[in-house]
């Protein structure tokens, strides 16, 4: 009888987490629609090759080396087909705490959730380098992300891997829950180094040096974006509490999905207010941006917070976000979607303040923790991109710039309309 | 013969073109334009920089007529496109060398 029931919690914990990493993985979707709301209608196709590339580069990737990086978990998953059903159910017998005690699952569920989380970090990037680099360029990039950068960061925060053998993330009481730093920061790193070296798309600066609005092309596919990050980041977050088979473990999925759809409604009503308050107009785009910075604020630890600090939180990210992409264009950063905005500042703040709600943890452990994913994520990727800067070089030429990204670099426009048929 | 070259408001098209077959015109060509006069553009906002929109978009309608009907097709086009506001556009008249109806061969007042 009991091993029936362990039997029946490996079942719902595998499907929990499989379930949760398809909704990670449909958030490559919203991040594609985004992002091609975003920039303009000639690089459109283009921004679609690259976000759906890069998902399929950063799983491979992953598989062949980055999980073994990360998690020991053995180079090109060597071994994980194995099933031994006598060992796991001696596992859940020698458990401690019983019943419930932490999640037993497959291994395979594992890889296939932790998978979906590389190819979000990578997604972050492609935004704000957008319209004027290389394909190529960003795609070998993702290569050296999806296998050294994003893992070893990974393996301090989420593994026990001790920082170059000096202190460990649990020693310090560094609390990422879902990845507010492991992922979305991370992120935003390489993505602010890329666009450093990369420089602003032609236009968006005047000769006086005032910022140009280079308006997007879909506001409508934008918004869908949003949507589906919204829906997604449930599993994103709801899944990485890793088990859902006991009473506790229940409650505390509801919870998360609670805190993180409270932070998502209050960042998006942060960003309103703000707008309105800055520009006194509604503008949608930095809307949908405080209703994304609510989300990844709340990542750090959304267990914790009750759902009145929840939205408190997306508050003032929403607020965040919207002063921080303002502040960027003012300081020549062209960032086409505000990822760094979204993913790197308020990714800041998220890991921040989960000591107003998180016990164990503390201001100090969590800035600690902070600076050290930012100068490693940092200082690698700035270091890749200035390589393939060297090499290859990052950006299309002028002309390539103006005619589109379609049609050097996919050779397909999204929207044609002088074809011929036939 | 006549060729009326008239820039309108969008919004006006139907009740220019009502007012013209009224007065008995039988065809028109419409062009979507875009251009500035008095109007000029106006400033829009997205993500908290400004950009100008310097040309609006106008219809550009051509009208062919037989030189006595002038007089009626500018009156019945200046009260079917007046607003009263700035923006209603503009008409220029200028002389037509020949016409020719493409199917019959036909020529001059005969192929309006």
């Amino acid at each position: 009888m009991e091993n029936n029931i362990h039997a029946l919690q490996y079942a719902l914990d595998t499907f929990y987490l499989l379930m949760g990493g398809a909704f990670v993985m449909w958030m490559a979707a919203g991040f594609t629609m985004l992002e091609s709301g975003l920039v303009r209608s000639k690089n459109t196709t283009e921004i679609l090759t690259k976000n759906i590339a890069l998902y399929a580069i950063a799983c491979t990737v992953y598989l062949l080396v980055g999980y073994q990086v990360m998690y020991d978990g053995g180079y090109m998953l060597l071994g994980i087909t194995d099933l031994n059903t006598d060992t796991i159910l001696n596992e859940f017998a020698l458990r401690e705490d019983g019943f419930n005690g932490a999640a037993i699952y497959s291994p395979a569920a594992d890889f296939f959730f932790q998978t979906v989380f590389v190819a979000t970090c990578m997604s972050i990037v492609s935004g704000a380098i957008a319209e004027r680099m290389k394909l190529w360029v960003f795609l070998s990039f993702a290569i050296v992300m999806s296998a050294i950068i994003y893992p070893i960061g990974g393996s301090w925060g989420w593994g026990s891997t001790e920082v170059l053998g000096l202190f460990s993330f649990e020693s310090i009481g560094f609390k990422d829950f879902a990845g507010s730093g492991i992922v979305h920061m991370v992120g935003a790193c390489a993505a602010l180094a890329g666009v450093l070296l990369l420089g602003p798309r032609i236009g968006k600066y005047s000769k006086e040096g005032h910022a140009r609005a280079i308006p997007g092309a879909n506001i409508p596919l934008a918004t869908l974006g949003t949507f589906i990050l919204w829906l997604g980041w449930f599993g994103f977050n709801g899944a990485s509490v890793l088990k859902v088979s006991d009473i506790n473990s229940a409650h505390t999925v509801a919870i998360v999905f609670l805190n993180t759809n409270a932070a998502a409604a209050g960042g998006l009503i942060g960003a309103l207010f703000m707008s309105y308050l800055k520009f006194r107009k509604a503008d949608l785009t930095m809307i949908l941006n405080g209703a994304l910075a609510g989300l990844v604020a709340i990542t750090a630890s959304p267990d914790t917070p009750t759902p009145l600090l929840a939205t408190c939180i997306g508050l003032v990210s929403g607020v965040i976000v919207v002063l921080s992409i303002v502040g960027l264009d003012k300081i020549k950063i062209d960032d086409p979607v505000g990822a760094i905005s979204v993913h790197g500042c308020v990714g800041i703040f998220g890991l921040m303040v989960v000591p107003l709600s998180a016990e164990g943890t503390t201001f100090l452990g969590q800035f600690i923790g902070m600076i050290t994913l930012l100068v490693w994520a940092f200082t690698t990727s700035f270091a890749v991109w200035w390589v393939l800067k060297k090499v290859v070089g990052l950006r299309l030429s002028a002309t390539e710039e103006y005619q589109g990204a379609d049609v050097s670099e996919c050779g397909i426009e999204a929207y044609p309309e002088f074809t011929q048929g036939n | 013969m006549k060729l009326i070259t008239v820039i309108i408001k969008p919004f006006k098209l139907e009740d220019v073109r009502e007012a013209l077959s009224a007065v008995g015109i039988q065809g028109i060509t419409v062009t979507e334009v875009k251009g500035f006069g008095r109007q000029k553009g106006h400033t829009e906002l997205y993500r908290g920089a400004e950009y100008v929109v310097d040309f609006l978009p106008k219809l550009k309608l051509e009208i062919a007529i037989q030189d006595e009907m002038l007089g009626i097709v500018l009156e019945a086009v200046i009260d079917s496109a007046r607003t009263g506001l700035i923006g209603d556009g503009k008409i220029f008249v200028t002389k037509i060398e020949q016409a020719i109806r493409i199917r019959t061969g036909e020529t001059g007042a005969d192929a309006i």
